[in-house]
């Protein structure tokens, strides 16, 4: 008897929260209608926790920055940057798409920031009308499914790919080759571009696991496969524990040449500053310090932190967003309009979409970790 | 397939197989000993675990040796070695405990089914999980630097380092510490005891909730020394570390026969070994795939593991 009475009690409350709860939201809306084309919202798709977060919190503090920026100058009618946690999984993006759909005072989303929640989030997005600019999924078939939301400022890895295999081949000269990914989207596409790039020059290849930490057989196979180069398709946090690991078992001077998921401190982070010395990453990202105007000290400025890999491209990619809903574009169908004939110099490149949301500028930079620092190194070309 | 690559590097791959082993085998002890009593996983314990990984960091980090500093020299190092090893044991007993007194105790009290028991296990790994997240960070932390590997011999063409010598000496040591403890003295009959008929113990004047506190202390001590061994090898922890490991380890402490501290040691070479073994066959993609489907097959000719539940019966 008192269970159910305790029950029907919390039942009532529940309701009641609820009841205001939507007066709220309702009260928002018609704020958002009533004051003209104030009161929109860009939102940030990523990683803001979980084991890759690194990558998502560069990404969005670059929105961020941009969103601020434009706040300072239009204080009367701000747009506010909502951040969306997907924690980098793709089993998360589904609900938090939806999630991004139903608030209509989003207008448009930095993101999905991995390739793996792209593919399953932006056909959400493409049903919903959403504008989408990712600063960092780059795998090469979201750009081929007709998606007409779908767009990116960096390169896709149809570039990234051949550009490591360039350098490994022209640069490097490495003769044995040995190709290891993490069996993520990202990473395994990645792997089997550089495979096929580089032909007779792979003398072997493997597949770990994200979230493994003990890579004593992979480390053992590539050894045995006497190569000079080792490629990783993957993220930081693998890549830093299998080069360390490696390099403990007397691999020290087998080179790791790896991809912009490893361009991270993180990497250092696990890896140990020894260990990770000379590991080369590919990135179709500039050097933040190449980046135009006074980006890289304002950010530095506003998180107490030099800028990381995509928060220029963020930046960009916001700022697209932002000059649409300062021109008066502020329906999600007008600022997809304003996406797809946008043609402006961002603060990394000319910002300039194809018909399949690729971007027209698509330079690939090498960085090499030197004394724990990612220092850039040459544009492939 | 690639049998080649196996038998041409057999007894590297044995070798690595055999360290990442006795890691498992000492984190297994614990779901054994708590099984062996209770008759219920503590899904806490991978928690209990990383409890030792950050404990060994926070000691190395207090006595002044970081991640970037030089190899100190060899005394220090067996000190410091020994102290991180009581700190780290001391701290995953500690916390073994606070989840028997929190998440275990109350349900006793109240002759909770079982399933409520391992909702409420699975609930004290998150909130321990996201404390450590919360505290310490969600990206690897990395270890003071105390043992560089050295190879200091050769078998069969494999390279056998110090740290791998010190981590299945140690960890077969302390199988063997806990072995004749709960042989031999009074507490572990105490133990064997509970083991074997709760009740009987009961009237026979032994104190069951001491001896239930008492064996999520000891799974809590291994667990602590498998941690400081886990930081030696791979020289890195992050909040989530215990999941893989618990994992592993559970399964370890299956395969031997669970409530079996001989076939904890057993399990997780056997699985150490297989899992590498495995992944030099059909390639590292493979190797959760290989581990169960090696539990799956021994649990099919023996359903109790391979030495058989058997701390409830009188040999252990």
């Amino acid at each position: 008897m008192r269970t159910t009475r305790i029950f029907r009690s919390a039942a009532v409350l529940a309701v009641a929260v609820l009841a205001v709860a939507g007066c709220g939201g309702d009260d928002g809306a018609d704020s958002a209608k009533g004051g003209d084309t104030c009161g929109l919202s860009i939102a940030f798709f990523g990683a803001q926790t979980g084991d890759a977060a690194n990558l998502g919190i560069n990404i969005s503090n670059g929105a961020q920055l941009a969103v601020d920026q434009y706040n300072a100058k239009n204080a009367d009618c701000p747009v506010t940057l909502e951040k969306f946690d997907s924690q980098g999984s793709p089993d998360q993006a589904p609900a938090l798409a939806q999630r991004i759909i139903q608030k209509t005072t989003i207008v448009g989303v930095v993101g999905p920031t991995f390739s793996g929640e792209s593919k399953v989030a932006d056909p959400i997005f493409n049903e919903a009308g959403v504008p989408l600019v990712s600063a960092s999924a780059t795998g090469p078939a979201l750009s081929e499914q007709s998606w007409k939301v779908f767009h990116r400022v960096v390169g896709s890895d149809a570039v990234q790919g051949p550009a490591a295999a360039k350098y490994i081949r022209d640069t490097l000269k490495a003769e044995k080759v040995f190709v290891v990914d993490d069996a993520s989207e990202y990473g395994k596409e990645l792997a089997d571009i550089l495979k096929a790039e580089l032909g007779d020059a792979v003398v072997g290849s493997d597949t770990v696991q994200v979230k493994q930490t003990d890579f004593s057989a992979t480390v053992t196979r590539i050894k045995s496969s006497g190569a000079t180069v080792f490629y990783f398709g993957g993220y930081y946090p693998e890549a830093g524990l299998l080069r360390k690991q490696l390099t403990d078992a007397g691999g020290k001077d087998i080179l790791l040449v790896s991809d912009d998921g490893v361009r991270d401190a993180g990497y250092v982070e696990a890896a140990g500053a020894e260990a990770a010395e000379g590991t080369v990453v590919t990135c179709p990202c500039v050097p933040p310090d190449k980046a135009s105007g006074t980006f890289a000290a304002d950010y530095q400025k506003a998180f107490n932190t030099a800028p990381g890999t995509y928060s220029a491209e963020a930046y960009d990619a916001a700022t697209v967003f932002l000059d649409g809903i300062a021109a008066g574009k502020t329906t999600r169908a007008d600022l997809l309009t304003w996406v797809k004939s946008y043609n402006k110099q961002g603060i990394t490149k000319k910002v300039q979409f194809d018909p399949k949301g690729d971007v027209a500028d698509k330079t690939v930079w090498t960085y090499v970790f030197k004394n724990g620092e990612i220092v850039p190194d040459q544009p492939v070309q | 397939m690639n049998i080649d690559f196996l038998i041409d590097n057999f007894a590297d791959l044995s070798v690595t197989g055999l360290a990442q082993g006795a890691i498992y085998a000492l984190v297994a002890l614990g779901y054994t000993l708590v099984y062996g009593v209770l008759r219920l996983i503590n899904f806490a314990h991978s928690e209990v675990f990383v409890t030792g990984t950050f404990a060994t960091i926070l000691t190395l980090r207090g006595i002044g040796i970081g991640p970037d500093d030089p190899v100190p020299s060899l005394l220090m190092v067996l000190l410091t070695l020994v102290l991180a090893s009581i700190v780290a044991a001391l701290s995953s007993g500690a916390v073994a405990l606070l989840v028997e007194r929190v998440a275990y105790r109350p349900l006793r009290r109240r002759n909770a089914p079982p399933l409520v028991f391992l909702i409420s296990a699975v609930g004290a790994s998150l909130v321990l999980m996201e404390i450590y997240a919360l505290f310490l960070g969600r990206d690897n932390v990395r270890v003071g630097n105390l043992i560089k590997p050295r190879t200091q011999f050769t078998v069969f063409g494999a390279d056998v380092t110090n740290r791998q010598i010190l981590i299945v000496v140690s960890a077969v040591l302390m199988m063997v510490v806990l072995d004749s403890f709960i042989s031999r003295t009074r507490l572990g009959r105490g133990v064997r005891a509970v083991s074997q008929n709760p009740d009987a113990a009961a009237l026979m004047g032994v104190n069951k909730d001491r001896v239930i506190a008492l064996t999520f202390l000891l799974g809590g001590l291994m667990a602590g020394v498998a941690a400081v061994l886990y930081d030696l090898n791979f020289g890195v922890t992050k909040f989530s570390a215990g999941f893989l490991i618990g994992l592993k380890a559970f399964t370890a402490a299956v395969l031997g026969g669970i409530g079996n501290l001989r076939g904890a040691l057993l399990g997780g070479l056997l699985l150490g070994l297989a899992e590498n073994w495995g992944q030099a066959l059909l390639g590292s993609a493979w190797r959760d795939v290989i581990a169960f489907v090696f539990l799956i097959v021994v649990l099919m000719f023996r359903p109790t593991g391979i030495l058989g539940e058997s701390l409830g019966r009188a040999r252990v």
